[in-house]
C-alpha cells in the first residue's frame, strides 16, 4: 500500500511537470499554430535562472526558493517573449519554417547552456522543509513531490481562471477553434500570440525551477527531455485544451512511475507506444493541424 | 455617407489565384450606399472569393491583388481587422459560430472597445439569443446559429455587411424568419449579399451583381435580371418565373 502510494505522488508530481511545460505549448500551438521546439529552451533558462537565484538569493529558506522560481518564470518569459518577437512573428503561417527555426534555436540554446555552466548537472540548492519527507498512508513521501502537485494545481486554476473570465481568455478559447474567424470579427489574434507565448514561457520557466527541486539538479538537457513529453501529454490531451493537458499530464505521470516500477523500468517505453497509440486513432486530426 | 458617385464600396480589378489556378480574375464593381446589392453565380463562380478578398482573407497558399475602396478609402493594404474596424461587418458562409462558446460570449467576442455594442438591436431582432444567451452555440440549430452569426455582426456600427448564404441549409420556415431580418437590416445598413435562394433575392436585392467562373458577367438591377428568363438561364442555370423560389442548380 504504501508503495503505492508513493509512487501516485511521484507519479502526480512529474505530472505536474509535464503539465506545467505542456500547458504552454498547447496554448502556443492551439492559438498560434506554432509547434515550437524551442519551448524546451524557456525551461532550460528558467532552470538556470532559478539555480542561478538561489545561490544568490539564500534558496536554503522558503521565502529565497520562492524567489528564485519567480525569478525563473521571469526569465522563461523573457526568453519566450524575445523569442516570439525576433524569430517566430516573421514566420507566422510558415510552419516548415517555424520547425526548422526552432529545432535549430534548440540544439543552439543547450549548446550555449553548455558553453557558459559545462556539461554537467548542476546541484540545486534547496531548503530542508522541500528535501523533508512527509508519512502519508504509511508511505514516506517526498515533500518536494506536494510542491510540485501544488504549484501545477495553482498555475491549473489560474489559467483556467484567465482563459474562462477574461477577455484574452476569450480570444484564446476562440481562436483556438477558428483564428480567422476571430479576426473577421475585428480582433487582432497577433497582439494575443505575444501574451500566450508569455505564458508559456512563465509555466515552462517555472517548470525549470520545480524540475531542479524534483530531480535536485539542472542539466542543460532536462529541457530537451522534458520536451518529448510535454509534447506526448498535448497530443494526448487534445491541442488548446488545458483541462485535457492537465488530465493527460497527470495520467502520463502515473502511468510512467508504475509501469517503471511494476515492468522494469519500461515505462518511458510505454509511453511512447502510447503517443503511437493516441497518434494512430486520431491521426487524420493531429497530421491536419500540423500541415495546415 | 458614400463616395463621389454614390457607391460605397468600390472593387476595381480584383484578383484572387491559389495554386497556380485563379479563382477571380479582375473583378470589378460597386456597391450602392443604401439596399442590398446581391452577388450571384453558379457553384464555384467565385461569389465567396471576392467576399473573402475584400476583407483580405486570402485564399490557402494564394494571393490577392486589386483596389478595394470604401467610402473612397482604399483599404486592400490592411489586415482583415483593420478593415472590419473601418466598418466592414460580415456574416460567414455556414456561420462558423465558435460552438464551445457561450451564446453570450460569440457575442461579446464582437465588442468593440469604446463603442457601445447594439445589444438592443440584436435582441430585437433575435429575441431568441437573449434566452438562449447561456447556451453553447454549437447545440443550437442551424438557424439559431444564423441568428448568431448575424447578431456578432450587428453589435458594431458598420457602414456594410457582406452577408455570404445566409439561409443556406435552414429550413423554409427559418429562411423566411432570416430574410425578414435581413430586409429589416437592410433598412438601416447598406448589404452586399451573398445567395443562392432566389426566392430571398427577389425579396430583398435592389442591384445584382453576376460572376461566371470567376469573371464579372452581369451587372444591373434584380428586377432586370429575372425579368430575363434567357439571361437567368444563361449566368445562373436556372429558369425563372414571376414566383420561382428555388436556388440554381
Amino acid at each position: 500500500m504504501s508503495t503505492l502510494v508513493l509512487l501516485t505522488v511521484t507519479g502526480l508530481g512529474l505530472g505536474a511537470l509535464y503539465f506545467l511545460v505542456a500547458s504552454g505549448l498547447s496554448l502556443v500551438f492551439g492559438l498560434a499554430d506554432v509547434l515550437n521546439f524551442a519551448h524546451g529552451l524557456f525551461l532550460s533558462v528558467g532552470a538556470y535562472a532559478a539555480w542561478w537565484a538561489t545561490g544568490r538569493s539564500g534558496g536554503t529558506t522558503v521565502s529565497g526558493l520562492a524567489v528564485a522560481l519567480a525569478f525563473g518564470a521571469a526569465a522563461g518569459t523573457a526568453a519566450a517573449v524575445a523569442v516570439e518577437r525576433i524569430m517566430i512573428r516573421p514566420l507566422y503561417g510558415r510552419p516548415a519554417h517555424q520547425i526548422l527555426a526552432t529545432v535549430g534555436l534548440s540544439l543552439a540554446g543547450v549548446a550555449a547552456v553548455q558553453a557558459a555552466w559545462g556539461t554537467d548537472a548542476r546541484s540545486f540548492r534547496q531548503p530542508a522543509s522541500t528535501r523533508n519527507v512527509w508519512h502519508i498512508a504509511g508511505a514516506a513521501v517526498p515533500a518536494n513531490r506536494l510542491v510540485l502537485i501544488a504549484c501545477a494545481g495553482i498555475v491549473l486554476a489560474a489559467l483556467a481562471a484567465l482563459l474562462r473570465y477574461s477577455r484574452f481568455g476569450l480570444v484564446v478559447r476562440a481562436g483556438v477553434h477558428d483564428r480567422e474567424m476571430v479576426t473577421a470579427l475585428g480582433i487582432d489574434v497577433r497582439t494575443s500570440f505575444t501574451l500566450v507565448f508569455a505564458l508559456a514561457g512563465a509555466a515552462a520557466g517555472l517548470a525549470g525551477g520545480l524540475g531542479g527541486i524534483y530531480f535536485g539538479a539542472v542539466s542543460p538537457d532536462q529541457g530537451s527531455a522534458l520536451l518529448i513529453f510535454a509534447i506526448i501529454v498535448v497530443v494526448v490531451g487534445g491541442l488548446g485544451s488545458i483541462t485535457g493537458t492537465a488530465v493527460a499530464a497527470a495520467a502520463i505521470g502515473l502511468f510512467q512511475q508504475y509501469v517503471n516500477y511494476y515492468a522494469l523500468g519500461l515505462g518511458d517505453v510505454c509511453v511512447i507506444a502510447v503517443l503511437a497509440a493516441v497518434l494512430l486513432a486520431r491521426r487524420e486530426r493531429v497530421a491536419g493541424r500540423v500541415l495546415a | 455617407m458614400s463616395g463621389p458617385t454614390g457607391q460605397l464600396l468600390c472593387v476595381a480589378g480584383l484578383t484572387a489565384r491559389a495554386a497556380d489556378r485563379t479563382l477571380i480574375d479582375a473583378v470589378t464593381f460597386d456597391v450602392a450606399a443604401a439596399g442590398t446589392t446581391v452577388l450571384l453565380g453558379r457553384n464555384g463562380a467565385g461569389k465567396t472569393t471576392t467576399m473573402r478578398a475584400i476583407l483580405g482573407l486570402a485564399p490557402t497558399a494564394g494571393a490577392v491583388t486589386g483596389a478595394v475602396t470604401l467610402d473612397g478609402e482604399p483599404i486592400h493594404h490592411l489586415p482583415t481587422h483593420a478593415r472590419i474596424r473601418r466598418g466592414l461587418g460580415y456574416v460567414p458562409e455556414d456561420r462558423r459560430v465558435f460552438p464551445a462558446l457561450t451564446v453570450a460570449e460569440n457575442l461579446r467576442l464582437a465588442e468593440q472597445s469604446g463603442i457601445r455594442p447594439r445589444y438592443d438591436l440584436v435582441y430585437d431582432l433575435f429575441p431568441e439569443l437573449s434566452a438562449r444567451a447561456g447556451q453553447r452555440a454549437g447545440t443550437l440549430s442551424g438557424g439559431q446559429q444564423q441568428m448568431v452569426a448575424i447578431g456578432r455582426a450587428l453589435l458594431r456600427d458598420n457602414r456594410l455587411l457582406l452577408i455570404d448564404e445566409p439561409t443556406k441549409g435552414l429550413a423554409p420556415r427559418v429562411v423566411t424568419q432570416v430574410a425578414a431580418a435581413l430586409e429589416r437590416i437592410a433598412t438601416s445598413v447598406p448589404i452586399l449579399l451573398v445567395e443562392q435562394n432566389l426566392a430571398v433575392v427577389r425579396r430583398l436585392a435592389g442591384d445584382v451583381i453576376v460572376l461566371t467562373d470567376g469573371h464579372l458577367a452581369y451587372t444591373g438591377t434584380t428586377t432586370q435580371l429575372l425579368q430575363e428568363p434567357g439571361l437567368t438561364r444563361s449566368l445562373l442555370g436556372v429558369a425563372t418565373s414571376a414566383t420561382a423560389t428555388g436556388a440554381p442548380s
